[in-house]
Parts: structure tokens; C-alpha cells; sequence
């Protein structure tokens, strides 16, 4: 079964609060992960492999750099996962 | 007719450890202007307070010399007991003779077999690994294993995914015969598709060519990095305990190269290891010292922790090529 953007969304928010303590609240679509939620790019990474587990998808290191906002992140999983 | 010998020893262990630290004290405070960094954004990504750079009368070898020393007089043997010397490093400035070689000399030891090994942050794991099958085989019967680097050799200081990592020392372990056992099965390999991850350039070559590229620098991609040792490394450590017989509910102390806080910090965590391991975070004060910084860590960690003398150890290096290592050890007696 295809992945929805709203699961996604709910399962980024426990991942990032999870591994950076930022209040699941405060995340949004449109947040960026570096100026907005101040998860520097080793806590990427976590928040990456956790993401791979958790949707059984696999996102490419060069691929990490890309997802800028937590929307990037939430639409690229959406789509490895079709 | 079928060869005959024997197999004079079952077990070998770590007799004794010595460090040297070099006397520059560099605070984070003199690396952040060139990197348009800060004290607080270092210790955030990294945990490092400080590192130690070699001054100018601190070379590999000298460094590599004082930690030896001091392994070979806690060990209880004389510089003469030694018959096998293996150096771990990359930033020896020679390509040949080897620095074992120049390191023998200078202990006035110099018929003893010596060799250097290239496998970067993992280098001396592989030479304790190399150094016990020695001894168990009966080709050596006390080997110098040695890991030293002066990474500010080496280093962009303008870079900022390396410039507040890198640092110089040197560690040193005698390790010898024992009647039980001492030293776990190696846990070693490559993972050579990243071989990109941590680089030197540009080569010797280029650097020979008219019009000059540049000194060569070690460069590294952190995220890839991180990934590889935290996800990779972590079921690598549980393997080496495994088949030593141990289980991280068992295991006094975990001494992984000291690479970054933050691998620690998640290594230990996948690892699930409970709080009663004694972890080494050595690399608050001493950066990231590639293959030395195993030696140096036990070295820190067993004078803050006297009672951890004699109890088992989980040691792992990985780094460039990427290239890792890890055994399970039985940490040196107290010297007497």
C-alpha cells in the first residue's frame, strides 16, 4: 500500500523529535531542517537512516543533501515508496 | 617430508600501554576564525574542546619514540625483549625506508623485524590483530605495536570538515605471550565502494608536475562518514564480542577510535551498551588523532579508571578506504 504524505509527515515528526528533541508541534511541511529546526547534518543523517527503517526506503547519501525542508524530505519518501 | 614445528603459544595479551601528547594545547578558539566557526559550533558537532598539535621539534617519530618508551618500561621488558616493531600511520613524511625502521634505531633495537602498516584510523587495530597471530604462531615473541600520526601535516585549516577534527600523538602497546586469553579474534574488511569518503589529495605525482597544485590535504565527507561508522561499525564492535565470548552486558570498557562525540555517542547507543561500560571519550582533549588515537584513549582512560586494569576492552578503528577493525582485549595489568 502506498504511503500517504499525511503518514509520512506524522512518522517525520516522532523520527525528528526522537533523534533532535524538537517538539513534534513545531514541525511543519515547510520548515527548513537547518534554519528552522536547527538539526545540523549528523542529526540528518540519523534522522535519515531512522526515516529508511521506519518507510523501507532507501535515501542515497547525495540524495540527503537535497532535502532541505522537512517537505523535501516527506515528498522524496512518498515517492521512493510508490 | 612433512615440515615439523610447533605452535609455542595459545594466547597472547597487552602487556603494557604508553602515550605521548604533544605539548601545543590548541583550544577551539584558535581554529574557528579560518573555518568562520565557533567554540560552541565545534563542540556541538564534534565534542571537541581541544586538540594537541605537534610543535616543531615534535615529529612522528619523536612522538612514536616517548609513547614506545614508556610501553616498553610499564611492560617490565627491556627495549632488547622487542623482536618485532609495527607502525601504523599515514603521515610519516618518507615513502621508504619505513618509520619502524628510523623508530628501531632511535631505541637502539636495531635488528628487530619493523614494518609500517597503511590502514589509516584503523591501522592499529590491524597491528594488534597482526602482532597477536605473531606470537600465537611463534614467529615473534614481544611485539611494539605503535600508532602515531601528525595529521596537522596534512590538513587544510581552511577546511571545514576537517580542520577542528584532525590532531597529532602517538600510542603504544607491548604485547606478548599469555597463558590465557588476552586478545579476541580480529574482526577486519573494507568497504572499498567508499573509498572516496576520506581522501588525500592531490597525489606525490601531482604535486611533482610543473605549475604546483598545492600540498596535499586530507579531505573527508562527513555525512557519509558518520553514517558508515555509526550504522556499519556498530554490528562490527557486537561481532568482535561475540566471538570473544563476551556480550556488552559483560564488557567493562568500550575504546573506540576516537573520531568524533557524536559517532561515539551513537555507536554506544546501537550498540545498546549499558551504563555500567566504561566509554573513552578521549577525543574532548585530543581531537581526532587517526591511529593513534586508540592507544592514546586507553591510555587516558586506564589513569582515570585504575580499577579497569586487567578487565576486557572492546577496541575498534575505522577510517580511510574505508578500512576497519575490531578485537576484544583484556586491558593491560597495572604496572608495577
Amino acid at each position: 500500500m502506498a504511503l500517504t504524505h499525511d503518514a509520512v509527515l506524522a512518522g517525520i515528526k516522532e523520527i525528528v523529535e526522537e533523534v533532535a528533541g524538537i517538539p513534534a508541534a513545531s514541525i511543519e511541511m515547510g520548515k527548513n531542517f537547518t534554519d528552522d529546526l536547527d538539526v545540523d547534518s549528523l542529526s540528518m543523517v540519523e534522522v535519515v537512516v531512522a526515516a529508511e527503517e521506519r518507510f523501507g526506503v532507501k535515501i542515497p547519501d547525495e540524495q540527503v543533501t537535497e532535502l532541505k525542508t522537512v517537505g523535501d524530505a516527506v515528498n522524496f519518501i512518498v515517492s521512493q515508496a510508490k | 617430508m612433512a615440515l615439523t614445528f610447533t605452535t609455542p603459544n595459545s594466547h597472547s595479551r597487552i602487556l603494557s600501554v604508553g602515550a605521548y601528547r604533544p605539548s601545543r594545547i590548541i583550544p577551539n578558539s584558535e581554529i574557528v576564525d579560518r573555518i568562520d566557526s565557533s567554540d560552541e559550533w565545534i563542540r556541538e558537532r564534534s565534542g571537541i574542546e581541544s586538540r594537541r598539535f605537534a610543535g616543531p621539534d615534535e615529529s612522528v617519530i619523536s612522538m612514536a619514540l616517548a609513547a614506545s618508551k614508556q610501553a616498553i618500561s610499564r611492560s617490565g621488558l627491556s627495549v632488547s625483549d622487542i623482536d618485532a616493531v609495527i607502525v601504523a600511520t599515514i603521515t610519516y613524511p618518507f615513502q621508504t625506508p619505513s618509520a619502524a625502521t628510523e623508530l628501531i634505531m632511535k631505541l637502539g633495537n636495531p635488528k628487530a623485524a619493523a614494518f609500517d602498516i597503511s590502514a589509516a584510523c584503523a591501522g592499529f587495530c590491524y597491528g594488534v590483530g597482526m602482532a597477536a597471530d605473531l606470537i600465537r604462531s611463534g614467529t615473534a615473541t614481544n611485539v611494539l605495536v605503535v600508532g602515531v600520526e601528525k595529521l596537522s601535516d596534512f590538513t587544510d585549516p581552511d577546511d571545514r570538515g576537517t580542520a577542528f577534527i584532525f590532531a597529532d600523538g602517538a600510542g603504544a602497546v607491548v604485547i606478548g605471550k599469555s597463558e590465557s586469553a588476552g586478545i579476541g579474534p580480529m574482526i577486519w574488511g573494507s568497504d572499498a565502494e567508499s573509498r572516496d569518503a576520506i581522501l588525500m589529495t592531490p597525489s606525490w605525482i601531482d604535486l611533482k608536475a610543473p605549475g604546483s597544485v598545492g600540498w596535499p590535504d586530507i579531505s573527508m565527507q562527513g555525512q557519509t562518514v558518520f553514517r558508515w561508522a555509526v550504522y556499519q561499525m556498530a554490528p562490527v564492535a557486537l561481532k568482535a564480542l561475540d566471538v570473544a565470548g563476551l556480550t556488552p552486558e559483560t564488557l567493562a570498557a568500550f575504546i573506540p577510535h576516537q573520531a568524533n562525540m557524536r559517532i561515539i555517542d551513537a555507536m554506544a547507543k546501537s550498540m545498546k551498551l549499558p551504563e555500567s561500560v566504561a566509554i573513552a571519550r578521549d577525543v574532548r582533549v585530543s581531537g581526532n588523532t587517526s591511529a593513534a588515537s586508540v592507544p592514546i584513549a586507553m591510555d587516558a582512560l586506564l589513569a582515570e579508571r585504575p580499577d579497569l586494569h586487567g578487565k576486557s576492552a572492546l577496541i575498534i578503528g575505522f577510517g580511510a578506504g574505508l578500512v576497519y577493525a575490531a578485537q576484544a582485549i583484556e586491558l593491560p595489568q597495572a604496572p608495577k
